[in-house]
């Protein structure tokens, strides 16, 4: 078959099949069980390694189409849904991206009890959706795996959770639920104005060329497509599932759910609602752009009084995650880089940060920063990660929050607008409060003298828990060193956005 | 030149990762001894760049080499390069110099007095190579970006640094602090780059400043003319948000409360990186923006007004500290003040003052780091030896001490003399320009420098009095004191003997603000009337300090107001402490976070509750009770037979 | 006295009514039965009274009483024989206590 020679459909073929391989093993084999996943894991990686030399020898032969590796099948004539492929620099350093976190949620969640099996499968599904929804250009395909990301969120964190796991699982799930029913309307109003002529289509790149979308239809549409989105983007004020669920979710799944699922909400954010209605987007942006300025800082101030490891970590991803729709909204090519860098500095941080409390958590049975200290005489190497992880999340160069941040700034700051210049300005402060924050967390959690007596027989990290931060620590630090590896695969991706965009201010 | 030029910088750092990852696996002392041989190595390098630059380079041009680090725009690119010129070349002298005094004074300092390396040796290594590293990094910056980076970096080390004892609260404090108080500085910083790119459009010092002449900086002052933002020209707004980034680094009042605090560091740290390095980064990047800066006579202002009064202030705090190291940490930043001072008094109006020696007091200023760096480092390294031989840093705890450890007080003595500005000792002469550029800019600044100069000498002369003389030591441990190791003890001559002589290497011959050789002479009028200052404040503190008398303590009694404000730094550090805890850690954060519980959850709980609520109060329509079904069928059947009757009788 | 449609009726109609009324207010399943059989056979007679009076050549409605008489003795053989295992499991025959299935 010709959809086979695709290399992308195999993003969703090979966790299935790892699926498939699971549901052959039993609970007792838990060897096989780490096996299949490892591998399942493993060959995604090497996967996404290899679209992203795919992507550069094709854009180095000279290939500038705005998607490539595209293909397109029939899969329900009536309505002319089809399953449509592509990836442009974005989507690839997208996928890269899930590969990593993937890769390292496997290893953080060696030791998970009770049904790893049932665990791994759920987590696998997860991911379907997830490289699914990077793949697809097709709004119809788009949503499906947007829904299939979720609906696996509710068991992981409901059975496999800790603390107030139904209530959390219950809020997360209805609340990004909520944001997929305004989607859902956005995506069929867009779909009933996809063309002038008669012909509807559900592919985003015949409806950016269609334009046909009225002004006035798009003023609808735009906010609903974007809080359909941003709900999973975690922006104020709906980010209120994002502390509760990060906090009941087991490791590997809020190392997913923050490293990865977020980033579909901004993701979603530039290619649907951005890109297929620049109209809107140019003449009510500036309300959602102060939406997500005050993410920014409010995320920031509300980390500060936090006393829970992961609440701490999820206001802080409110506050970075709302940096990379602030940097969507500004509408040109260096802060929309920016976003795309800070979604995958954020991402892997965040993963490391979750990982590493995980790890913690498991070993001291306690979240709380109060009842702990001391923990870099006991287990270095999870502290040394934990220092590097709110390094990178303050933003010290070298490591990727920073070229993420700098890049978003001076982006923004570049926008001709004095309102935009005086956000940009705003949203900087949060450096401070950033620094005011995680230094608190590491000064209580890690240096300081031992709280509590019983914490001086803990272990250090295991290989495996080694293996998932080193992972990680070292894809935060290529981001930070080499920057413009990554800035040269993302840029060119937003002149389809940026030329609208120019287009209509003519 | 500009391969050594990288080879310093990536010395350190690969010293940096590799003590930093197989430092655990070897004996402390090898990787003590791998340190040292590495930065002796880099000194060598540094010092061959220097003297290559200023020998074949009479020129004094710049030389920059680049690549692309971070593409903003096409236009706007962060690069990370190396350029030499006579101030980096200065600099990179100064720091590798201290940075392996320091290296080779830890090899004794960080072991307890059986000779055994402390726990975290390697890692100690490993940061002070990170330390230098990053400190050369900043000094060969060829764009404000990549000074900002490094500005990061030495942050970044400081704080590892500092927090060495990470278990000690107060260490732990400490380093909170002078991260997030930098910090803050940085933010500044940052948006005055931000500003500053802007309508320039680069980052690089060649566009945005240039060297030799003010061509570039007019252009670059050019391109921002016309924007402003209340009121003040964009440009003012850049270099003054400059300026409070290196004001927070070279803790300029009222961003200089982190320094005494910095002191919990071991103390070759406080040498290194809080009295010689890292603290001048400020005076050095107003140096390097001196051109734009001399055609925005407001940030200029704001710099000299800033720094006149943090000599002043600090010089006040210095004379009544009892803990050594607070009080050399004051000095630190009334020295460093001098230094901002002596850049900011060279213009006026837009332009540079003193006819044939115009710059002047940027040459002083440079000429004044160097010098400092050399006696600061010595004073610190000295009272490392003290704290090291007596276990405190009180001076009650000390006394008498020059019977014990004379060759300590000689060099600290040493130390004393070039800081006062005693001739023929360093100080003496880049204190002297100074003060000639202060008097060129007005007979106030000069006299209010000459105050602070005499201030200077008899701080630190009551300083060295209360360690060394005063009345007899008592013993309190089980060792005497003692003059240290010859690893601690050789630094301390090396550095005294550089402060000894440092004065006479002619300064202006190398470091000016244009390249071009300035001829200085000694202004004897000047020079006169501050050492007549100094040998008064030396002679006051003799009198007071030098053998137990009761005279201070009447002193203290008579302005205890004054003297309990002074000793509390002026309750700056309570201000702060009330600024960041009342006003945002409860004032603000709490509210947010109890905002954020109680309406933004609230209201989704709230919906929540509100469907569940109204599902329970319809479900007994499906209650599952067979008899209310057919109850409710049976009305429904009625109803409908009624409404089928009346209808019936209606046609 | 000519034997009427009506007075036929208003016996059957009780019986239906007093069905109607068993089937909603017992409580005990053999007791709803019961009344269910009780409105079942009001509309027996209902059919056998209509073909009698109305169409009095045809047997139709007769008949169909029969079948209905049939299927009714089928129908409270299962009823019975669930309500018969409900007790064995439950020991009770309370029709609101009967709900293990609902949730």
């Amino acid at each position: 078959m010709e959809i086979f020679s695709n290399i992308l459909i195999y993003f969703v073929i090979v966790p299935l099949l790892t699926i498939g391989g699971l549901a052959l093993t039993s609970n007792k084999g838990i060897k096989a069980i780490r096996a299949v996943a490892v591998a399942g894991a493993s060959v995604l990686m090497v996967l996404a390694i290899w679209l992203v030399m795919i992507f550069l020898r094709e854009r180095g032969a000279g290939n500038q189409a705005d998607m490539i590796l595209t293909g397109s099948w029939m899969w329900y004539e009536p309505l002319n849904v089809k399953l449509a492929l592509g990836v442009d620099g974005v989507s690839v350093v997208m996928i890269l991206l899930s590969a990593f976190i993937v890769f390292a949620g496997v290893f953080a969640s060696w030791k998970m009890n009770p049904l790893p099996k049932q665990f791994f499968l759920w987590f696998f599904l997860l991911s379907t959706g997830v490289f699914g929804f990077f793949i697809s250009i097709d709004l119809f395909t788009m949503f499906m795996f947007y829904e299939v990301a979720l609906i696996p969120m509710y068991l992981l964190i409901g059975v496999w959770g800790s603390g107030n796991k139904n209530y959390s699982a219950m809020k997360l799930t209805l609340m990004l639920m909520g944001g997929s029913a305004f989607l859902m309307l956005g995506i069929i109003g867009i779909y009933f104005h996809s063309s002038a002529d008669g012909q509807l289509t559900m592919n985003i790149l015949e409806i950016a060329k269609n334009n046909a979308i009225p002004a006035s239809w798009q003023m609808w549409l735009f906010p609903l497509t974007f809080i359909g989105f941003g709900v999973l983007g975690a922006m104020f004020p709906f980010h209120t599932w994002s502390p509760d669920g990060h906090a009941s979710a087991p490791t590997a799944v809020s190392m997913l759910h923050a490293g990865v699922l977020m980033k579909l909400g901004g993701y979603g954010c530039f290619r649907i609602a951005i890109f297929l209605m620049p109209a809107a987007a140019q003449s009510i942006g500036w309300i959602f752009l102060l939406l997500t300025g005050i993410s920014i800082v409010y995320g920031a101030f509300s980390a500060c009084v936090q006393t829970d490891l992961k609440y701490i970590n999820a206001y802080s991803s409110v506050s970075h995650c709302g940096m990379v729709l602030f940097a969507i909204l500004m509408f040109n090519h260096t802060a929309m880089t920016g976003a795309v860098l800070q979604m995958l500095s954020h991402g892997l941080m965040t993963a490391l940060f979750f990982a590493l409390i995980g790890m913690i958590y498991g070993r001291t049975h306690t979240r709380d920063i109060r009842e702990m200290g001391g923990m870099m005489h006991i287990m270095p190497y999870l502290g040394v990660g934990y220092v590097i992880a709110g390094l990178a999340s303050l933003g010290l160069p070298g490591l990727s929050g920073f070229a993420a941040e700098m890049t978003i700034f001076f982006g923004s700051f570049q926008h001709p607008d004095m309102f935009h210049r005086v956000l940009t300005v705003a949203a900087t402060c949060s450096i401070v409060i950033t620094a005011v924050y995680i230094l608190r967390v590491v000064a209580k959690l890690l240096f300081g003298v031992v709280q509590d007596e019983h914490h001086r027989s803990l272990t250090d990290a295991t290989w495996e828990e080694r293996l998932s931060t080193a992972t990680l620590i070292l894809a935060v630090v290529a981001i930070g060193c080499f920057p413009n590896f990554f800035i040269d695969i993302i840029r060119d991706s937003f002149n389809p956005i940026v030329d609208a965009l120019q287009a209509l201010k003519m | 030149m500009i391969t050594n030029t990288v080879l310093v910088l990536v010395l350190p750092f690969v010293m940096f990762l590799f003590l930093g990852l197989a430092g655990v696996k070897m004996p402390r002392k090898t990787a003590g001894v791998l340190g040292v041989a590495g930065m002796l190595v880099t000194t060598v390098l540094a010092y061959w760049v220097a003297i290559d630059y200023f020998v074949n380079h009479p020129q004094h041009e710049q030389i920059i080499a680049n690549v692309d680090w971070l593409n903003f725009t096409p236009r706007l690119v962060a690069r990370m390069g190396v350029l030499i010129d006579p101030i980096s070349a200065m600099m990179l002298v100064v720091i590798s110099t201290v940075s392996l005094m320091v290296h080779l004074y830890s090899l004794g300092y960080m072991c307890d007095h059986h000779g055994h390396a402390e726990k975290g040796f390697q890692r100690y290594y490993s940061f002070l190579a990170l330390f230098t590293f990053s400190m050369l990094g900043l000094v060969v910056a060829t764009n404000i970006f990549q000074m900002f980076i490094f500005f990061e970096m030495v942050g970044l080390s400081s704080y590892l640094l500092i927090g060495f004892y990470y278990s000690l609260p107060a260490a732990n404090h400490a380093n909170k602090k002078a991260f997030i108080v930098t910090r803050l500085a940085d933010l500044f910083f940052l948006l005055g780059i931000m500003i500053l790119t802007f309508s320039t459009g680069t980052f690089d010092f060649d566009a945005l400043v240039g060297l030799g002449n003010m061509d570039a900086s007019q252009k670059a002052v050019g391109t921002m003319d016309g924007l402003n933002f209340m009121g003040i020209p964009a440009v003012g707004w850049a270099l003054v948000f400059i300026f409070i980034g290196g004001a927070g680094k070279s803790a300029m009042y009222p961003l200089h409360i982190w320094l005494p605090d910095a002191m919990e560091g071991p103390t070759p740290v406080s040498a290194l990186i809080h009295a010689a390095t890292m603290v001048v980064a400020g005076v050095f990047l107003i140096a390097r923006m001196f051109p734009l800066y001399v055609l925005v006579p407001m940030a200029m202002n704001v710099v000299a007004v800033v720094g006149a009064f943090t000599a002043f202030y600090a010089a006040a705090v210095a004379c009544v500290q009892s803990d050594i190291k607070r009080a050399l940490a004051f000095s630190t930043i009334s020295q460093i003040a001098f230094m901002m001072t002596s850049l900011a008094v060279s213009a006026d109006g837009g332009k540079l003052l003193g006819g044939h020696e115009a710059g002047l007091g940027y040459m002083a200023s440079m000429f004044h780091l160097f010098t400092h760096a050399m006696f600061k480092a010595l004073l610190f390294l000295c009272a490392g030896a003290i704290i090291h031989a007596v276990h405190s840093n009180e001076n009650d705890q000390m006394h008498g001490l020059h019977k014990y450890m004379p060759i300590t007080s000689i060099a600290f003595l040493i130390g004393c003399l070039a800081i006062a500005g005693i001739p023929p000792f360093a100080g003496f002469f880049s204190k002297d320009e100074i003060l000639v550029a202060c008097y060129e800019r007005g007979l106030g600044w000069g006299l209010w420098m000459s105050m602070v100069a005499g201030m200077t000498a008899f701080y630190m002369f009551r300083i060295y009095y209360l360690i060394f003389f005063w009345k007899k030591h008592e013993v309190h441990t089980e060792h005497e004191p003692a003059d240290q190791p010859w690893t601690m003890t050789l630094p301390l001559i090396i550095l005294a003997t550089i402060s000894c002589v440092a004065g006479f290497v002619p300064f202006g011959k190398f470091v000016t603000y244009n390249g071009a050789p300035l001829e200085t002479h000694i202004n004897w009028t000047v020079a006169g009337t501050s050492v007549g200052i100094a040998l008064v404040g030396i002679a006051l503190a003799t009198w007071l300090y030098f053998k137990e008398n009761p005279k201070p303590e009447r002193m203290k009694n008579a302005m205890s107001g004054l003297w309990t404000a002074a000793y509390r730094r002026f309750y700056m550090d309570e201000l702060y402490q009330f600024i960041t805890h009342k006003i945002i850690f409860q004032g603000i954060c709490k509210p947010i976070a109890w905002f954020d519980r109680i309406f933004i959850d609230g209201f989704f709980n709230k919906l929540a509750d509100l469907t569940g609520n109204a599902s329970f109060a319809i479900r007994r329509v499906q209650g599952g009770n067979t008899q209310s079904y057919a109850f409710v069928y049976l009305l429904g059947a009625l109803l409908l037979a009624a409404i089928t009757g009346v209808v019936i009788v209606m046609i | 006295m000519k034997l009427t449609l009506l007075m036929y009726l208003i016996p059957s109609l009780i019986m239906f009514g007093c069905g109607i009324y068993g089937f909603l207010t017992r409580k005990n399943m053999i007791a709803m039965l019961i009344s269910l059989e009780l409105m079942l056979n009001a509309v027996d007679i209902n059919f056998a009274l209509f073909n009698r009076f109305l169409y009095s050549g045809n047997h139709e409605g007769m008949l169909f009483s029969l079948f209905a008489i049939a299927i009714a003795a089928a129908e409270t053989a299962v009823a019975i024989a669930i309500i018969i295992n409900v007790y064995r499991i439950a020991k009770n025959v309370d029709i609101n206590q009967i709900n293990k299935l609902k949730f």
